[in-house]
């Protein structure tokens, strides 16, 4: 049995009781909600937090609604709902199919959005889906509220611009007519972290060109979860299969995978085009109608 | 499910506990005053100990001893036998030798502490180049992994062989068709539920030991811990309680178990000691690593000539393998498989390696999953070879049903055997001409699809003591059968259930032959104290050894039986005929109505009804079982899957597996069995892995990384049997526990293989990630046993 070094405990009452612990106790304190990262690895004894401020009784941080043109996402909405909300279906099957595919259902019932992009795991999924969408972070602190586009988010591998005494309390995504997205994962049994995966969202303009495309990827060392040149490139052309092709090409170029188990690097950035493209087809398919 | 009174489909009487969470455990194991221990690990592969610093340890307020190599070389504890007559430290005290090797033993008041204190022992090492390649052990200038042995100069265990060398190079040399190819059977661990652990309690007034362990063969180790410790052997009580999965990897003695004891004797106090996920997969016995070469030789229109094996055996940093003595590469050399060729031969080094000890565990029968595999891959190479359907090709190899009993040419007597129609059933099971067809269909379409053939012999119930010990012990098994006056019986048995259903199974061989039901038989197992002597469940030999004994120890009680009944019925012994009906077992007097039922006798044997002179009375009765042969049971497994070649991902989409293990006692364990192992097979050949990188790191120490099996890469199991009773088991049965592990692997490579035919693959090492799968596509297979670069 693995057992954590010990560490203080207190249970958050509301985000302001939060910020305030989180003040008292200092860098080395650390926020939990699932714990599904956090737990594990203070077991290993990889992460000896002095103290846990648990903020799982925060319901004002569990909304999910769609508000006017913006789906909202409280950071501590769990997995599973995320994955059983329909408006999350309808506007953005790429969340769905990315939470379809995340860990197993004890895990999704459990662990939530914002404490998968907090911790900034460099495959995590969620990472690439929220970049695909181009959702913005609502970050709260000590000073009040301040807002970073998600493609700004994550600096490095588990690292992310929420300082210390700050807390994640929403993701908004814009919701946009004419726009279909998608999410393709590889992994090596379900439930693991992906070998790769990318997601797409493609909106259609008039006469079926593209409008505006996003991307994500994860797991394959693409900045900031995204693929910038390959979404240029799609700019106002229609979305055929050698357009879609040579986007993924692109896109795994701009990749940086690092061999481990999961698979050498030549295979990691060959899945980085496929899945690329297997995504923005998909997503074309639903821009455009044809594809529920 | 209504209970039969013998064989067949009842309900396993241990569920009643484990579905209500009641199951008893090591780890539920509380008892008053108890300590609880740590292991500290080498984070090293090789490397020197300089220095072992505990003061900072042993100053922590909760820890009450710190236990180093220095401790117990002065009791003479530092080093253990293995199973395999090589030796093992318990503590390190010259040198580490694998990364995870135990180094020192905390034991404070609670666990938390005791982890707490492993951080605050000084360890200075002086690291060492390791040695992790098996295929560069025997390199001139390979680092000695074991100086510690006098006069040792290299890391070569064994070299070993058995077959005919001459014959079958002659027949290679004038072959029409030859055919060779590497593989790799790569490192698994068996990866129980339950990690292993132990409690320790000495008792200092009586001098007496209780280990409870969750130990496959809890009588062994008894012996051992009597003839390592010095302690008397009856004065050592070993008590395995339910256990969570053994698979092999719970047969031999860890370092672990042995500072819980000495933890125990120098505090006075019980010791409890578990070790947590990564500890279990680091350093605890691992499973295969045999790096081969097979080559065959056949005729042009497919008939099989002969087979040559070439093995490297990688047995890690102590030779810890546990198989019968005269076989250092276990029964590997089983490899002729269920095939009529003239010769063979095989030949295999043993060598050390800086990797945890082991080598046999993880339900491989003693090596015939590695041979299995080798002869059904190979089949499936010369059938590309041959442009042949693996199929046929097998039909026409098969050895045939008057061939029985057959000696293979590396020296085995195949008890039974009825192999085509059992082929046959499975090709018709799976519709094999119209999967052919589909296959074709989208092939043409550019859409990879695989039919694999896996057809097994296994060779089980270890075994027949003039040939078969571990460290000098017989593989004979006790039984002890007591009938109690009202007719109710408890069976104790040396042998130990790890999940296979023994309370269950071994009640309806004891129901069978009284005639009572199986709800009215107790099994006892898993306590010295409390059993008759015996060597355990491993080799799936509980069936065919113990459940032999079971057998012949009921028919001993029957006998008695009998005398009791003929002075009720005040009838002549020979006069009786013994009969089960509707309401039983009875003893009735031939041509009469006149009868007593085997409840009615025990009552009178315990009564004071008048015996004749020499009938003692009671109905308890003795038996050690020791076998004659080995049972052969086989099956003919067919896996389908399909391939995305843009991905490498491979989804079984079928799996049909038709098992010949001869009588079943209960179908429904069976069949759970052979579920099993076929998620095994599935998770061998496709996800589960322990490689190294070059330091010697282990990269498969967690669940994140050593990935098992879930139902959702397993199809719907499609099982069928044939049955062919082993003539000379009492009771027809022979073992089945491993058979699905040994025959499903390759059953799924060659689906696998199959598939990516199109592109010329002939062959690629397991676990076939989708990874594995793309490169081999691409012509350029990964090795799978080393770091991934």
């Amino acid at each position: 049995m693995q057992v954590p070094a010990s560490f203080e405990f207190e249970r958050a009452e509301s985000v302001g009781h939060a910020l305030e612990l989180l003040e008292r106790y200092g860098p080395e304190a650390r926020l939990v909600a699932g714990g599904h990262s956090l737990i594990p690895m203070m077991k290993l004894r990889l992460a000896q937090p002095d103290a846990l401020i648990d903020i799982n009784g925060l319901a004002e941080l569990s909304h999910l609604a769609v508000a006017g043109d913006t789906l909202v996402i409280g950071a501590l909405v769990r997995h599973a709902a995320l994955l059983a909300d329909p408006d999350v279906g309808r506007y953005f099957p790429i969340f769905h199919e990315a939470e379809r595919v995340i860990a197993d259902p004890v895990v999704r019932n459990r662990g939530t959005v914002g404490g998968s992009l907090c911790q900034a795991d460099p495959s995590e999924d969620l990472s690439a889906a929220f970049a695909a969408v181009r959702a913005d972070a609502v970050i709260a602190g000590p000073g009040g509220s301040r807002t970073v586009s998600i493609r700004d988010f994550h600096v490095g591998p588990y690292e992310t611009v929420v300082e210390p005494g700050e807390i994640l309390t929403e993701l908004r995504v814009p919701i946009r007519p004419g726009a279909g997205s998608a999410y393709v994962k590889v992994e090596r049994r379900v439930g693991d972290w992906p070998v790769a995966a990318a997601g797409a969202y493609l909106r259609l303009g008039p006469g079926g060109v593209i409008a505006e495309a996003g991307l994500g990827l994860t797991a394959v060392g693409a900045e900031h979860f995204t693929a910038p040149e390959a979404e240029a490139y799609l700019i106002g052309k229609e979305p055929g299969e050698a357009v879609l092709r040579e986007a993924g090409r692109i896109a795994a170029e701009s990749c940086e995978p690092q061999a481990d188990q999961r698979g050498p690097v030549d295979y990691k950035r060959h899945l980085a085009g496929e899945l690329t493209f297997r995504a923005l087809s998909r997503a074309a398919a639903r821009a455009d109608g044809s594809q529920s | 499910m209504s209970t039969p009174m013998g064989f067949g489909r009842m309900h396993r009487k241990e569920d009643a506990r484990f579905i209500r969470g009641r199951g008893g455990y090591v780890d539920d194991v509380q008892l008053p005053g108890m300590l609880y221990g740590a292991v500290l690990r080498s984070p090293h592969a090789h490397a020197w100990i300089r220095s072992v610093d505990t003061a900072a340890a042993e100053a922590h307020p909760k820890v009450r001893a710190v236990i180093t190599g220095a401790t117990l070389a002065g009791l003479n504890l530092d080093w253990m036998p293995t199973l395999s007559a090589d030796t093992q430290a318990v503590l390190a005290t010259d040198k580490v030798r694998f990364q995870g090797q135990e180094v020192a033993f905390v034991v404070a008041e609670d666990r938390y502490s005791a982890r707490d204190a492993l951080e605050l022992i000084d360890v200075d090492y002086e690291p060492l180049d390791p040695v992790i390649d098996a295929r560069t052990a025997l390199d001139e200038g390979a680092p000695v992994i074991r100086d510690d042995q006098e006069g040792r100069t290299d890391n070569r265990i064994f070299d070993w062989e058995a077959g005919d060398r001459a014959a079958a190079d002659a027949v290679f040399a004038r072959a029409e068709v030859t055919v060779s190819q590497d593989m790799l059977y790569p490192r698994v661990h068996p990866a129980p539920l339950e990690t292993c652990g132990a409690v320790a309690d000495f008792d200092k007034v009586t001098g007496k030991l209780t280990v409870w362990c969750p130990t496959q063969a809890p009588h062994a180790h008894r012996t051992l811990y009597a003839m390592v410790a010095g302690l008397p052997e009856h004065k050592i009580r070993v008590i395995s309680p339910d256990i969570g999965g053994g698979f092999g990897g719970k047969v031999g003695i860890y370092p672990g178990y042995v500072c819980a004891i000495v933890g125990s004797i120098v505090t006075g106090r019980p010791v409890k000691w578990m070790e947590d996920r990564s500890e279990n997969l680091m350093s605890t016995a691992f499973a295969r690593d045999y790096h081969m070469r097979g080559e065959v030789a056949a005729t042009r229109d497919g008939r099989i000539q002969a087979i040559r094996v070439k093995v490297l055996a990688d047995h890690g940093a102590f030779n810890g393998t546990a198989q019968p003595s005269k076989f250092p590469a276990g029964f590997f050399h089983v490899f002729t498989g269920s095939y009529d060729i003239q010769a063979a031969h095989c030949e295999v080094t043993g060598v050390y390696t800086n990797k945890a000890p082991g080598g046999v565990a993880y339900a491989c029968s003693f090596r015939i999953t590695e041979a299995v595999y080798l002869v059904e891959r190979m089949i499936d190479v010369l059938a590309a070879e041959l442009g042949a359907d693996p199929a046929e090709l097998r039909m026409k190899n098969l050895l045939r049903p008057e061939q029985f009993p057959y000696t293979t040419p590396t020296g085995w007597e195949y008890d039974s055997g009825d192999y085509q129609k059992t082929l046959q059933l499975a090709m018709d099971m799976a519709g094999y001409d119209a999967l052919r067809r589909e296959q074709a269909e989208k092939r043409a379409r550019g859409e990879p699809m695989g039919i694999g053939i896996s057809f097994f012999t296994e060779a089980v119930g270890a075994g027949p003591r003039k040939h078969m010990d571990i460290l000098g012990l017989g593989m004979a098994d006790g039984a002890e059968l007591r009938v109690h006056p009202t007719g109710k019986a408890v069976l104790r048995v040396s042998c130990q259930t790890q999940g296979q259903g023994h309370e269950t199974t071994f009640a309806q061989i004891v129901a069978a032959e009284l005639g009572i039901s199986p709800d009215d038989v107790e099994v006892v197992h898993g306590d010295t104290d409390q059993t008759p002597f015996g060597l355990g469940t491993y080799g799936s030999r509980s069936t065919p050894v113990s459940g032999a004994a079971t057998a012949m120890v009921a028919r001993k009680v029957r006998e008695r039986a009998r005398q009791v009944a003929s002075a009720m019925l005040e009838a002549s012994p020979q006069d009786l005929e013994w009969s089960v009906g509707e309401s039983g077992g009875a003893w009735t007097v031939a041509g009469t109505g006149a009868s007593r039922t085997i409840q009615e006798i025990a009552l009178a044997a315990h009564s004071n009804l008048e015996l004749p002179d020499g009938v003692e009375g009671h109905l308890d009765a003795t038996c050690v079982y020791n076998p004659p042969n080995l049972t052969y049971p086989f099956g003919a497994y067919i896996c389908v899957v399909d391939v995305d070649p843009g991905t490498g991902q491979v989804k079984v989409r079928r799996f049909v597996a038709v098992d010949d293990c001869g009588n079943r006692i209960n179908p429904m364990i069976v069949e759970g069995q052979v579920h099993g192992g076929l998620a095994d097979g599935v998770g061998m050949a496709l996800m589960q892995l322990m490689a190294f990188d070059e330091e010697g790191n282990h990269l498969g120490a967690s669940f994140m990384d050593y990935l098992l099996p879930t139902a959702l890469e397993c199809p719907s199991w499609e099982l069928g049997e044939t049955v062919t009773p082993s003539p000379h088991h009492p009771i027809g049965a022979k073992g089945v526990g491993e058979s699905a592990t040994v025959g499903s692997p390759a059953a799924v490579v060659n689906a696998v293989i199959d598939a990516l035919a199109p592109y010329g693959v002939r062959h690629a090492d397991m676990p076939l990630t989708p990874a594995a799968v793309w490169r081999a596509i691409q012509g350029d297979p990964i090795r799978t046993d080393l770091a991934i670069t």
